[in-house]
């Protein structure tokens, strides 16, 4: 179609719905790891408001990004959740904790209700972690023969992946920071603020540390660069060298932006901060769909499956997107200091 | 590929499905509740429809959270625990499961938020879109996921290339499979009459009482109207959903009828104990040939036995044979308690009659046991087939370590035990208070269901 492999098409597409899923849930989770920091419950309620009519539908890209990945790419599918299956069952438990603490909080008196909060904070925090580890035990690459999964129930965890997981918990919590400066109103905005320009400073860490670290985890990814430990190789990081140039300006942004007038801009300058880091790992890794392993092409659907989808998707994502935007336009103004939104 | 591992992944797909089934099968109905609810307030404006509305509005979030991210462990499980499968059929069955996210996840996810927190903030005829939108999704869910599943019992429209993979060479004959239009039918029924039996429980609890305020008496009406006339129409499409499977899964009807021998004229076995490794039922209480008329629609005619199937094809048959017969049990009693609300409706004895509310607060819960019940005889039938004829279910586990399953395994239970018993609890004492006649609007800071969330802070 259009003189492009399907599977790439479709590689692309999975690939967006996975980053609108870092994007949007992200928040969500971000304001979760924020739980700890607030002053008392009364904020507590707040926070879980400025999320609270949103989080199902972010989540569902979650499950966009799991069934696409299954219907399009099955055999990357296949190969791919055996080597992370840890980790893996690990984040739906605790988005299941974190998930119904939603509404169990409400429902649950004095201890119950402490049990859920907790249960929230704890699985926003576990779920980022889990996605940290799947997605450094993916980078690193994952032992496969013939086309299933030939390793050990552990691979996935080496110092490389919780160095990500770190990242992303930070990462998230930026997020998180950021949507509350975009909620919230008061003494919890003054806060968000705070949480803001610090999660940007120890987010530029990360990220840094990670990148560095990412260099190293296969000769492909260092020559795709020409980074190594001992030398530059110009004429090849030039043209790729605008990305993390990109980064740090968009870090030292959301640094100034917390005390900007416009609250929605730190979030826009934080979502644009993991598009870079999430575009450079794309140039990192290209054309693999599990690094090093397997193509799309490879692990692609068969082409009648492809392109049935390619039509529903067609048709079906632009509906998704209209109404998501307006549920997001609805209920766009700040929640009050009582939590209801006025 | 170990027999440990297959039987602790099986174990773990089924408590994992099976925790899942409990909510759709709840939710499914409850949002075409709903949506009647708030037509008929619209409507009608007598506001014991808003205040039914309002009250089965939190119960409904509470259950639609759980369901929800108990089908998110449910994408995940397909490659965590059957990569094989997944890999051989994604392409024949991963665009129903796509479809399924595309045309409903997101409508129910999005419009639920809409639905909970929009009461104020968005005109009546808006809300009332927004709840049809919800209750729209959970049937295109469950459209998807049964054409799925349907394909898996009776599969067609499909090649096996030379690699072992399924390739599709018709979508329309794999959705349209022949048993999706009766399990379609079944399931969604199944879910209306759950619905039917938690409402009418809940309604009867609050007579007794002594709550005789509209809102329980209509409630009470809706759900006997709803199990009357459903209950047995239900009896007749899972009479058509048997005929399919005779037609198609032979095997399967042998074992859920306890059949051992192939013959003319099979008995409808009431009772016994189906004894796998001697080949036949002990204690056997049964009516001699009318099985054959029900399978065949003629007493004499001679049907498959599951000593037409080699050892090796059979399902199980104890756990078949059984789970058949609670859910079969439980349909009638519906039928039953439908008939009785509906003689006590015409005497107008319906609001005072104890002994028949109390009836239906014990059977309250039926519904939930008979979907698993069906669900158990659905799915141990098809065994041990994945793809029922094509695929066995020991060829299609993923190359994960015992330990890894067993250790999932264990925490999956402990922590559905306790984000169950917490659920359970919550929806319990909401039915316990029932619905108030100045039910309160909800504000929009929180889920509808907080009443004490004002009052009851944390420390």
């Amino acid at each position: 179609m259009f003189g492009l492999e399907l599977s790439m098409i479709w590689a692309v597409l999975i690939a967006v719905a996975v980053f609108i899923y870092v994007a949007l849930d992200g928040f969500d989770l971000g304001v979760g790891i924020l739980f700890p920091f607030a002053k008392d419950a009364r904020e507590r309620d707040q926070m879980q408001a400025a999320i609270a009519p949103v989080w199902d539908g972010n989540e569902t890209w979650l499950v966009l990004g799991g069934g696409g990945l299954f219907a399009a790419f099955p055999k990357a599918y296949a190969a791919l959740m055996p080597a992370v299956y840890l980790p893996i069952i690990l984040m739906l438990l605790a988005l299941i904790f974190r998930g119904v603490a939603f509404e169990f909080r409400h429902h649950a008196r004095e201890r119950g209700r402490r049990f859920w909060t907790a249960a929230f904070a704890g699985g926003s925090f576990a779920a980022a972690v889990a996605q940290g580890l799947v997605l450094g035990g993916f980078v690193q690459g994952v032992r496969i023969e013939n086309g299933a999964f030939v390793g050990g129930a552990f691979d996935w965890l080496t110092p490389f992946s919780l160095m990500v997981a770190t990242a992303l918990v930070i990462g998230y919590a930026l997020l998180g920071a950021a949507w509350l400066v975009f909620k919230t109103q008061g003494a919890l905005f003054d806060r968000a603020r705070a949480w803001l320009k610090q999660a940007s400073l120890l987010v530029m860490l990360a990220m840094g540390a990670v990148s560095l670290a990412t260099l190293g985890v296969d000769p492909r990814v260092t020559a795709r660069w020409g980074v190594s430990m001992t030398n530059v190789d110009w004429p090849v990081f030039v043209r790729l060298a605008p990305l993390p140039v990109i980064a740090a300006m968009l870090c030292v942004f959301l640094w100034r932006g917390a005390e900007g007038r416009n609250h929605l801009t730190p979030y826009l300058l934080a979502v644009g901060l993991f598009l870079v880091g999430y575009v450079g790992l794309a140039v990192s890794l290209f054309p693999y769909i599990i690094p090093f392993a397997m193509t799309p092409a490879d692990a692609a659907a068969a082409d009648n499956a492809l392109s049935l989808m390619l039509w529903g998707a067609l048709v079906l994502l632009p509906v998704i997107l209209s109404y998501t935007a307006y549920v997001y336009w609805l209920f766009r103004a700040k929640v009050g200091s009582d939590g209801a939104y006025h | 590929m170990e027999l440990e591992a297959v039987l602790l992944a099986r174990l773990q797909f089924a408590f994992t499905i099976g925790f899942h089934i409990i909510f759709p099968a709840f939710t499914i109905g409850l949002a075409s509740f709903l949506a009647v609810l708030e037509g008929l307030w619209l409507w009608t404006k007598k506001p014991h429809f808003r205040n039914l509305y309002l009250f089965w509005v939190k119960i409904f979030a509470l259950s639609f959270g759980m369901g929800v991210v108990s089908g998110v462990v449910m994408s995940y499980q397909f490659g965590t625990n059957w990569s094989v499968f997944s890999a051989q059929v994604g392409s024949v069955i991963g665009p129903l499961l796509a479809y399924e996210v595309l045309t409903a996840f997101f409508l129910e996810a999005s419009f639920l938020g809409v639905m909970l927190f929009g009461w104020k903030r968005v005109g009546p005829g808006l809300h009332f879109f927004a709840t049809c939108m919800v209750a729209i999704g959970t049937l295109f869910s469950a459209f998807w996921i049964l054409a799925a599943n349907s394909w898996m019992q009776t599969p067609q429209g499909f090649e096996v290339a030379e690699d072992g993979t399924f390739v599709a060479t018709s979508f329309m004959e794999v959705v349209f499979n022949p048993s999706l239009p009766s399990r379609f039918a079944h399931m969604v029924v199944a879910a209306y009459l759950t619905t039917a039996m938690v409402v009418a429980g809940a309604a009867a609890f609050g007579l007794l009482r002594r709550r005789a305020n509209g809102e329980n008496r209509t409630s009470l009406r809706m759900a006997v109207l709803m199990m009357a006339i459903v209950a047995p129409l239900q009896l007749v499409i899972g009479h058509e959903s048997g005929v399919v499977a005779h037609e198609h899964q032979p095997a399967k009807v042998a074992a859920m009828e306890g059949w051992w021998q192939t013959r003319s004229g099979q008995p409808t076995i009431l009772f016994a104990i189906p004894d796998e490794a001697g080949e036949r039922n002990h204690a056997e209480v049964a009516i001699p040939r009318i099985g054959s008329w029900v399978v065949a629609g003629d007493m004499n005619a001679e049907v498959k036995g599951l000593d037409a199937f080699a050892p090796a094809d059979r399902p199980p048959v104890f756990i078949t044979f059984w789970a058949f017969r609670v859910m079969v049990g439980l349909g009638l009693a519906m039928i039953a308690l439908g008939l009785w609300g509906a003689v006590l409706w015409v005497l107008r004895k319906l609001d005072g009659a104890n002994w028949y509310h109390r009836a239906l607060v014990l059977a309250g819960p039926s519904g939930f046991v008979a979907v698993l019940a069906g669900w158990i005889a659905a799915e141990v039938g098809r065994q041990p087939y994945v793809v029922y004829g094509v695929l066995r279910t020991v060829d299609a586990v993923s190359p994960v370590a015992v330990g890894s399953i067993a250790a999932s395994l264990l925490t999956f239970l402990i922590v559905y035990a306790i984000v169950f018993s917490a659920g359970a609890l919550y929806i319990l004492r909401l039915i316990e208070r029932g619905p108030d006649s100045d039910e309160p609007e909800p504000v929009s800071r929180q889920p509808p269901g907080s009443p004490l969330a004002a009052a009851v802070e944390e420390r």
